[in-house]
């Protein structure tokens, strides 16, 4: 009986450690999962979205030689913090050694990057033309230890109504 | 007050030079937020809470930007240029700057 007993909390005492030894596998797995639907879903909505705005461009120039008249002229900025999770971050430590482009952060960037023109665009819907576009990129916290890192991106522009021709 | 990223201001005219301001401000963000967003990075994404951050920090940098330019007695601000610098783990400096000048 007490053998019995004593094998079962054996038993017990494996499966633990079993358990103990997977929670960072389970959470690598969970990142990887959410993070990879949240990438997926992001993209479309940025790309629909990207297409409703492609007829008012921002552009990087200042002027256009055959600029309509003007009504008027404000600055719009839209931005957006983002960070890596924890699947690419820990992939990214395999890249770190071999060295080359890192692509689970490019993507991380990229879709940050155009979201933040997203936004600069919707805070002004009822502009013509984004003149002067300027993309930024700052690293926020550098993510030492365990600290969070992440990056904030940046997009600003002067948005510009054209003149309309009364009634 | 009209602010923009150019060197003009489109379909006006600038008569008066008032020469740079700018307003700055250092932001750091709190534990509850920093704590949220510890746990929003397993997962990755957006991290709302300092987008919000950044957000507020842009605005109060703006804003005593164009208090600077009103002391001076203009009415916009042309050439606005924003930058961030991490000062220490945790806070950020946000600055923006620009020409003040009136225009017609």
């Amino acid at each position: 009986m007490e053998s019995e007993y004593g094998e079962m909390s054996q038993g017990m005492e494996i499966f633990l450690d079993i358990l103990f030894l997977s929670i960072p596998f389970l959470v690598l797995l969970l990142a990887y999962v959410t993070g990879k639907i949240a990438e997926k879903r992001h993209y479309t909505r940025i790309r629909v979205r990207e297409e409703q705005w492609v007829n008012i461009p921002a552009i990087t120039g200042k002027h256009l030689p055959d600029l309509p008249a003007v009504a008027s002229a404000e600055l719009v900025v839209g931005s957006v913090v983002v960070s890596v999770d924890h699947f690419k971050r820990f992939l990214s430590n395999f890249r770190k050694f071999f060295g080359g482009e890192l692509k689970s952060y490019s993507s991380v960037i990229d879709r940050g990057r155009r979201e933040a023109i997203l936004r600069m665009k919707e805070s002004s819907p009822e502009a013509d033309l984004f003149l002067n576009c300027r993309l930024e990129t700052s690293s926020v916290s550098k993510g030492k230890g365990k600290a969070v890192g992440c990056a904030e991106l940046v997009a600003y522009a002067t948005a510009v109504r054209f003149q309309r021709p009364a009634g | 007050m009209t602010l923009t990223n150019l060197e003009s201001i489109p379909g006006r005219t600038i008569t008066e030079h008032y020469g740079l301001v700018q307003g700055s401000t250092i932001r750091a963000k709190h534990v509850g937020r920093d704590l949220m967003a510890g746990l929003k990075n397993i997962v990755g994404g957006e991290l709302k809470g300092y987008t919000e951050l950044m957000r507020e920090a842009r605005q109060q940098a703006t804003d005593r930007m164009v208090e600077q330019a009103e002391e001076l007695g203009a009415n916009a601000i042309i050439n606005v240029r924003y930058t961030t610098t991490s000062v220490s783990q945790g806070a950020a400096e946000m600055l923006a700057y620009g020409t003040a000048v009136r225009c017609q």
